[in-house]
């Protein structure tokens, strides 16, 4: 990096060392100085995270030795590690990690499908394409609780779309599986329909976003490609599973990797659409397995678990998702 | 023919609507043709995205009753206007969509600052630690604020900052756009031409001078798009707020949204009103800010 | 109808071409011998919006021929090439590809290759998976695919460099992926778009020799886009020069530098360029000249005729700076302005009275005379070339 702007050394080689300016004799050392302008840039930033990041993060593993009582107004009392194992191994706790998987598996890989469909169909030199571009981004505009309960209420049985259609339950009330298979291991990753139709809504209220990162990935596939890939003889799907599928994949791996993260951290939509964690807590993913524990248990202990449990499970696929897709990912340098 | 030659395939159509180099022309006609289809495709594809506002839009028009009716209507014959000022005034959107912006602003100004101050740091300066302080910096973006509320809660309990602006904004200053933030602005002054600092240098520019009359004014775009980016991330926030405000006085529209359903739910078109109504003021910021808010939503995405 | 030798029809000794594999989609099943590789351009114009890239352009590449698209850039030359690959429509004129028209067929069936002058290749490809793909996308049988991929690669010397991709080659190496990509699939014509202008001046004369030799050895049709004239003169076997979408001349390198058929051509031909001066036509005694400042020169009989047909009286004398010689005597008096020295030779730039500057050309063998030293020029005239001020063409002997 650069040496310190303000330093008070003279730049101008030949120049009598008189010349040199006395503030080198009144100021410190031009490094500690530059240290010192350093920390203070950074103390707005060190501050917010300390409070509000680090410590909490870290007050969670602490708050997860203790257990509140299920009775109001009681203190909580120490637990130990006891807490952890029976949190971490509970069906519930178990349940709600395969639903935050299952959601992210519907939303996060067909999110950026459709996303990529938009984006080569608006890519297209015709007139007009741009009108297309803005509707496509247009949800990006609707913000958790207008997706929500625009969703909400076109799917509820009284006065939605649906109904006519619709037989008891809603589908926001179905904890009817959606296929029915009865392999042991499957079976369990199996979403409920009421779970679909959240997926529904994320997908649809990401699809703004979805279109335009992946627009701006297929920008930087280069034109004289697509005409080299075209005199090469090869047909429009070709050219596209050839040339521009290769070339998109550092914004197709960006996108899984951040849309999991955010899949693994979605809670307006569950509470909007699905409150107490929806039929048979079939679509309670472990934020709102979170929250209800902090709001309606008021059980700080289990909540603090939980969350370092939400925590791990983030760190993990994306550790997984860096070892395993950036592998396929080509790069062009 | 000899065994050398090389069988072409004749010229296809193909149904698929290509990428952006113009494909098959088989005759001017054919070619009419094929550009009509894909606008057939596009407009399909439009409507069905849009559907979901058209039809908010529609129903907040309608009366109850024929929202409730089993056969759909697409278009409202006698447009009840009134539900838009019901959900402005009884629903206290007003009140809600103020206290967004309040909240939204904050947070992103805020965020805006620090990670401008913190990025500079890391482009320019020199300090023991560097190093280990951005990755600190970096580790925040895994931390998913999801997971700090629990703690954040008491303590903004016990700075008594409970339901108060305060309360509101400043945690949500710790979001993941404020690490990711610091890590873009360090990327963009990055991008500042040596010779610059070089110039400054031999003018005399101490480091205050040079952070805000040279590096801040180039750094302008990924400000605005790191700025669009905090904006929606802040406005789309629901846990905290729900968790950190108990009444109407300090609601977020997200939040307040929720509250307007449950008080109308007999009155569903003002419902959707109120939704209309939230929706429209960031289709507007958007329209006018499209360009920053596609650098923005791409800044990590893209290799430049 | 069938011509009654079948196809591929390369017969003796042509190089790798002889019994290679001609692609032929033709519908109507015709093809000539002679006319295999021809490209042929009829009134092509192409319009971008207020723009007109290209207008009206009618040229032939006869079969086998190597023919250089010239101009600065801007003037079309690109574009033309692009609606002979099929990458751009014309909005008006037809073009024809060995006997057919190509009009409406796309750019994966017209049997061409080009070469980009980026070079365009595949970066997340092997060096041997680019070559191959022109052959996989025609669904070639593996046998055959890696016989013209091995042919290919050994044409170009690419054998150490096939299982590298594209990022870990020099300039040079990708160009000559890019030409082994082209090669491959042993089209009716290559069209070739710059590709040397992104190698650096030593690369490029060591590239600009293999190339020639290549076309030899391949026996193809090439149309080549540059601006420069350098490449355009020691490779093509014609120059079709260019300006803001329209043919200025169409000749042989020799030709196009002898006779440049208007000022354009003139002054975008020969380096260091035409000397060029405005004057007027004078006669007197019976000698019809020019008249400069600085002097009159005298026209060579059949020059001073046509010139004197159709009455001008402005005209734009040329000549090239190695066809002045300077002197004590002469008819153009001029002050010696700076002296280029350029090792093997000198430019000595001169002055005429009214400020028009004059290049000539000495070997190094002759001293220079002094800076601001009075000179006089002499024109060698069989080498004058003049051309009428009003439309810029050249007035023919």
């Amino acid at each position: 990096m650069s040496t310190p702007v303000d330093a008070a050394v003279d730049l101008r080689a030949g120049e009598p060392a008189a010349a040199a300016p006395p503030s080198r004799r009144r100021r410190f050392s031009s490094g500690v100085r530059e240290a010192g302008l350093a920390y203070v840039l950074l103390v707005p930033a060190f501050l917010v995270f300390s409070v509000f990041v680090f410590y909490p993060f870290l007050r969670n593993f602490y708050l997860g030795f203790f257990s509140t009582p299920p009775f109001p107004g009681q203190p909580k009392h120490y637990v130990g590690i006891d807490q952890y194992r029976d949190v971490l191994s509970s069906t519930d706790f178990l349940d709600s990690l395969k639903v935050t998987i299952t959601f992210a598996i519907i939303t996060v890989p067909i999110g950026i499908a459709l996303g990529i469909l938009l984006a080569v169909l608006a890519h297209q030199k015709l007139q007009g394409i741009g009108i297309y571009r803005t509707f496509f981004s247009s949800t990006v505009a609707t913000s958790v609780a207008v997706a929500s309960v625009i969703f909400g209420t076109l799917l509820s049985p009284q006065v939605g779309l649906l109904q006519g259609i619709q037989t008891e339950p809603s589908i926001l009330q179905n904890p009817d599986p959606i296929i029915n298979i009865n392999l042991p291991v499957i079976r369990s990753f199996i979403p409920s329909v009421a779970l679909v139709a959240v997926a529904v809504t994320t997908i649809w209220q990401n699809l703004g976003l979805s279109f335009i990162l992946m627009s701006a990935g297929l920008q930087a596939v280069p034109d004289d490609l697509q005409e080299a890939a075209e005199i090469d003889g090869a047909g429009p799907w070709s050219r596209f599973w050839h040339v521009t599928l290769p070339l998109l994949s550092p914004t197709i791996f960006f996108a899984f990797v951040v849309g999991s993260i955010f899949a693994f951290q979605t809670f307006g939509q569950i509470d909007l659409l699905t409150p107490r964690g929806g039929p048979l807590k079939t679509t309670n993913v472990l934020t709102y397995y979170i929250y209800d524990q902090l709001q309606f248990a008021k059980n700080d202990g289990v909540a603090a678990v939980l969350a370092i449990a939400l925590f791990g499970v983030t760190l993990i696929l994306t550790l997984i998702q860096f070892r395993f897709l950036e592998r396929r990912v080509s790069y062009e340098r | 023919m000899s065994a050398d030659t090389i069988a072409l395939k004749g010229t296809e159509l193909s149904g698929k609507a290509g990428t952006d180099v113009e494909a098959a022309r088989p005759g001017k006609r054919g070619r009419r043709l094929r550009i009509f289809a894909r606008y057939i495709l596009l407009t399909v594809l439009a409507v069905i995205v849009l559907f979901p506002i058209y039809i908010t839009i529609v129903n907040s028009l309608l009366l109850p009753s024929q929202i409730a009716s089993k056969s759909p209507t697409f278009f409202p014959s006698s447009p009840q206007w009134h539900t838009y000022a019901d959900a402005w005034s009884d629903g206290h959107l007003g009140r809600y969509l103020l206290n967004s912006a309040i909240v939204t602003v904050f947070v992103t100004v805020g965020q805006l600052a620090i990670a401008t101050c913190a990025g500079y740091a890391f482009a320019f300066l020199r300090f023991p630690l560097k190093r280990t302080l951005f990755v600190l910096f970096l580790t925040t973006l895994m931390i998913p604020f999801e997971i700090t509320i629990i703690t954040n809660l008491s303590t903004v309990n016990t700075i008594g900052w409970y339901d108060s602006f305060q309360g509101l904004i400043v945690p949500l200053l710790a979001t993941g756009a404020l690490g990711f933030g610091a890590f873009l602005m360090r990327q963009a002054f990055l991008q500042v031409p040596k010779d610059l600092q070089d110039a400054a240098k031999l003018d005399g520019y101490g480091h205050l001078r040079f952070m805000t009359r040279v590096a801040v004014p180039l750094v302008r775009p990924t400000m605005a798009a790191l700025a669009v980016f905090s904006f929606l991330a802040a406005w789309n926030q629901y846990l905290w707020p729900l968790l950190v405000t108990k009444d109407d006085r300090l609601r977020t529209v997200q939040i307040g949204l929720k509250q307007l359903r449950a008080t109308n739910l007999d009155q569903v078109n003002v419902t959707f009103a109120g939704t209309v109504i939230a929706f429209i003021p960031l289709v507007i910021l958007l329209l006018i800010f499209q360009k920053q808010l596609v650098r923005g939503l791409t800044a990590g995405a893209v290799k430049g | 109808m069938f011509s009654d030798r079948s196809w591929p029809v390369r017969l003796g000794g042509r190089g790798p071409r002889e019994g290679g594999p001609i692609l032929t989609a033709d519908r109507t099943g015709r093809a000539s011998e002679e006319s295999v590789g021809r490209v042929a351009i009829r009134g092509v114009t192409k319009r971008f919006a207020d723009v007109t890239a290209v207008d009206d352009l009618t040229l032939e590449v006869a079969d086998e021929e190597f023919l250089v698209l010239l101009g600065p850039s801007g003037c079309g030359k690109s574009t033309a090439l692009r609606m002979i690959a099929g990458l751009e429509e014309p909005t008006a004129g037809s073009i024809e590809i060995g006997e057919r028209p190509v009009n409406d067929v796309e750019a994966k069936d017209r049997d061409v290759a080009m070469v980009f002058q980026s070079y365009a290749l595949y970066p997340h490809m092997t060096v041997r998976r680019n070559i191959e793909f022109p052959l996989k996308s025609r669904r070639v049988p593996a046998d055959e695919r890696n016989r013209l991929v091995e042919e290919a690669t050994k044409m170009l010397g690419l054998e150490a460099l096939l299982e590298r991709k594209p990022a870990q080659l020099s300039g040079g190496q990708r160009q000559r992926v890019a030409l082994a990509r082209a090669i491959v699939r042993r089209p009716q014509a290559f069209l070739m778009d710059e590709p040397l202008s992104n190698l650096d001046a030593k690369l490029r004369v060591q590239t600009r020799a293999e190339l020639i030799e290549l076309r030899r050895r391949l026996g193809a049709t090439i149309v080549y886009v540059t601006h420069d004239q350098v490449e355009a003169m020691t490779m093509g076997d014609r120059i079709a020069v260019l300006d803001q979408g329209v043919l200025q001349q169409v000749d042989v390198p020799q030709d196009v530098y002898a006779r440049p058929a208007n000022l354009f051509v003139a002054r975008f031909i020969g380096n260091p360029p035409m000397n060029t001066v405005d004057g007027e036509m004078v006669s007197s005694n019976g000698t019809t000249g020019v008249q400069i400042r600085g002097g009159v020169i005298p026209l060579p009989p059949p020059l001073a005729t046509a010139a004197g047909r159709g009455d001008r009286r402005e005209v734009v004398l040329g000549v090239r700076p190695e066809h002045l010689v300077l002197g004590s005597e002469g008819p153009i008096s001029a002050t010696v302005s700076v002296v280029e020295s350029l090792g093997h030779e000198q430019h000595v730039i001169c002055r005429l009275e009214d400020g028009q500057l004059v290049i000539v050309r000495q070997p190094s063998s002759v001293t220079p005379p002094a800076i601001e030293s009075a000179v006089r020029m002499t024109a060698d005239a069989p080498h004058l070339h003049l051309f009428d001020s009003a439309t810029e063409e050249r007035v023919d002997a």
